[in-house]
């Protein structure tokens, strides 16, 4: 067998050197780009010993840090899930004018660099800016305080859960939902006992990737935060900071924690993927049902 | 309940989907919308069913003005396309949704007792713990019927529902739902593009063209007396052949049709290919046949008369013929319409 495979001309890309050169090349590249740097993250953190890791963690202002980082991401992510489901259901069961420019238009944080975010809610709230006048005259702090992070994280996060439930929910299209309707379930009803179980796991996919995306943004936030040690440092914005007073081992320790929320990220998506979530994942195949039990049509085959 | 269209508009931006159609369904009937896709039978079904709103005109139920009665409360089972069953349910389950959100409550063991009547109806008992994705096209369909049903609908609606289903397994539902509305007396209101199925299955075919209502009737008196060419020729195969009309009768080659109501000149006639004969030397319209093809229930020819398109004639088993033998197209039958 082995002899007449070997002899068979080989298939487009199937030639055996071709394809090691190839296998080795991306492994290599993996290796050295993706899987070194997160290596040398939890070398460099325990680089000094436990001692100084726990110190690095449990320093005031590194959890406050933390703190920020998690209380941003309590008050982003809802807020981005219930506007996502809103815009997904938007765009996919009503029609409307302008829709599709509004497809368009959720997906601009997606192309625009965050820092442009954060320069434009300088300009919009900031003292010089449009409002800043009335927000200082109301005592309103917008920037270089919390609502400032929560505002640019929310940008940068906007299209995270709409993206992920806009082909889904367009595949699926209305049919379902004006069954539910046509049977007499309300509007809320029909969401959440149709609309939902239909679309749950697209959901936390999408916050899943939304909360990874909001602990870790830095440049939006970095620039309407003003960095105030202790203040307005998220995670992100203290490892930069940490790392310019050259205390490399502090930055890699709260660095290590980031990265681990990213793997536990990692992991939660590769879970959700295996249930049908995600753009182009394929659903399981449905399963072959066994032999009818009821009595069936002559011609019908249950294939 | 009977239900009454009166000069119902329907336009999706600039595309007038339906023109002043107005229609009368008898309580119990069963009515066939039949028409090409872009006739406006899919949406006068959905206003019919709440799912789109008229421009103008008025839906009765009955007595009721249900124009501006929303699809949740206008009390109308609608069967899907494409099933539309929920795919997180079972199929009890998804024939129980229905009574489960309605605003007569009903107690648990009622629900299932309804649940396990409505599967034995649609021949289902013992599937109600499969998934849609376990159970067969026709089976789901027939989940969606008893779903449709489960709510005690004034009128069933249903969208082209055996559409997605292959040949065999179509012929044997519709003749099943022609046995369940008849059980039932449920007035129904079905979408095809289908004339076969139409044809089939309903007490009175409505023809639609253009967003327009351009025949109605028993399918007896559509298939005999089609008024249009179009009607002719939606139905089913027909050739086209010109004519010449003179007092009364019509000229095809050497042969003569009646042609009742059509004034003198030129005209066309309509033929089935069963009203066509094969005659080596009897007389007709000239032809050489190009094809033979052979069915189970006989031979369809292809010939080209001298003038004129190709002709398509359906003869017996037996009957001799081969590509290139000329001979004459004998006509026993056809439809003159003025030209």
């Amino acid at each position: 067998m082995s002899a007449s495979t070997a002899r068979k001309p080989p298939r487009i890309g199937d030639n055996p050197a071709f394809r090691r050169a190839l296998i080795a090349i991306v492994l290599v590249v993996t290796a050295f780009f993706v899987v070194a740097p997160l290596v040398v993250i939890g070398i460099e953190a325990f680089s000094k010993g436990w001692a100084t890791y726990a110190a690095a963690i449990t320093d005031a202002d590194t959890r406050h840090a933390i703190y920020l980082t998690v209380v941003t991401a309590l008050i982003a992510v809802p807020i981005n899930t219930a506007f996502g489901i809103a815009a997904a259901w938007a765009i996919t069961k009503f029609d409307f004018w302008g829709r599709r420019f509004l497809l368009i238009v959720i997906e601009i944080p997606f192309s625009i660099s965050p820092i442009v975010a954060g320069v434009a809610y300088l300009f919009v709230y900031g003292l010089q800016g449009l409002f800043g006048h009335v927000l200082q005259a109301a005592d309103i702090k917008i920037l270089f305080a919390l609502p400032g992070i929560v505002l640019a994280s929310m940008f940068v996060t906007a299209p995270f859960v709409a993206r992920e439930l806009i082909p889904l929910m367009q595949a699926q299209g209305r049919d379902l939902e004006e069954a539910a309707t046509s049977l007499g379930a309300s509007g809320w009803r029909t969401f959440f006992s149709v609309t939902l179980p239909n679309i749950r796991w697209a959901l936390l996919y999408g916050v899943v990737l939304c909360n990874a995306r909001v602990m870790g943004e830095f440049g939006a936030v970095s620039v309407v935060s003003g960095n105030i040690r202790g203040q307005t440092n998220t995670m992100p914005l203290h490892i930069e900071l940490l790392y310019h007073d050259y205390q490399s081992a502090g930055a890699f320790a709260v660095a290590s924690i980031l990265a681990v929320l990213a793997v536990v990220t990692l992991v939660a998506k590769v879970l959700l993927e295996r249930r049908g979530a995600g753009r182009g994942a394929h659903r399981p195949a449905l399963a072959t049902p066994p032999p009818s039990a009821a009595p069936q049509f002559a011609s019908e085959k249950t294939t | 309940m009977k239900i009454r269209l009166d000069n119902v508009v329907k336009t999706f931006d600039t595309f007038r989907a339906v023109h002043g159609v107005s229609l009368d369904i008898e309580s119990g009937e069963l009515v066939a919308l039949l028409g090409p896709s872009g006739s406006g039978k899919t949406t006068i079904l959905r206003m019919v069913a709440g799912l789109e709103y008229a421009d103008s005109g008025k839906i009765h139920f009955g007595d009721i003005d249900a124009t501006d009665i929303p699809v949740r409360d206008r009390g109308v089972g609608f069967v899907f396309q494409h099933y539309a069953l929920f795919p997180h349910m079972t199929v009890a389950e998804n024939v129980a949704f229905g009574m489960k959100v309605s605003k007569v409550k009903r107690g648990k063991q009622e629900i299932a007792a309804r649940v396990a009547e409505l599967l034995r109806l649609v021949r289902l008992d013992g599937l109600g713990k499969r998934f849609p994705s376990q159970i067969s096209g026709g089976q789901r369909q027939r989940v969606a019927l008893a779903r449709a049903l489960a709510v005690d609908p004034k009128v069933l609606l249903l969208d082209e529902p055996f559409g997605a289903l292959d040949a065999n397994v179509r012929r044997d539902l519709r003749r099943w739902l022609r046995e369940i509305h008849d059980e039932l007396g449920i007035t129904t209101l079905f979408v095809t593009h289908d004339q076969e199925e139409a044809l089939d299955l309903a007490d009175r075919v409505v023809i639609l063209k253009d967003g327009d209502i351009v025949q109605q009737g028993t399918p007896q008196e559509v298939c005999r007396e089609p008024n249009s060419p179009f009607v002719m020729s939606f139905l089913g195969d027909a050739n086209r052949l010109p004519a010449t009309v003179v007092n009364g009768q019509a000229q095809v080659g050497t042969a003569t049709l009646p042609a009742p109501g059509v004034a003198d000149g030129k005209a066309e006639v309509f033929l089935r290919p069963g009203d066509l004969d094969w005659t080596v030397d009897g007389g007709g319209v000239a032809a050489k046949i190009l094809r033979v093809i052979d069915h189970p229930g006989g031979r369809r020819l292809l010939v080209a008369p001298d003038q004129g398109d190709v002709l398509e004639l359906d003869v017996a088993p037996e009957t001799l013929a081969r590509a290139g033998d000329t001979g004459f197209v004998a006509v026993r039958r056809g439809r003159v319409f003025a030209a």
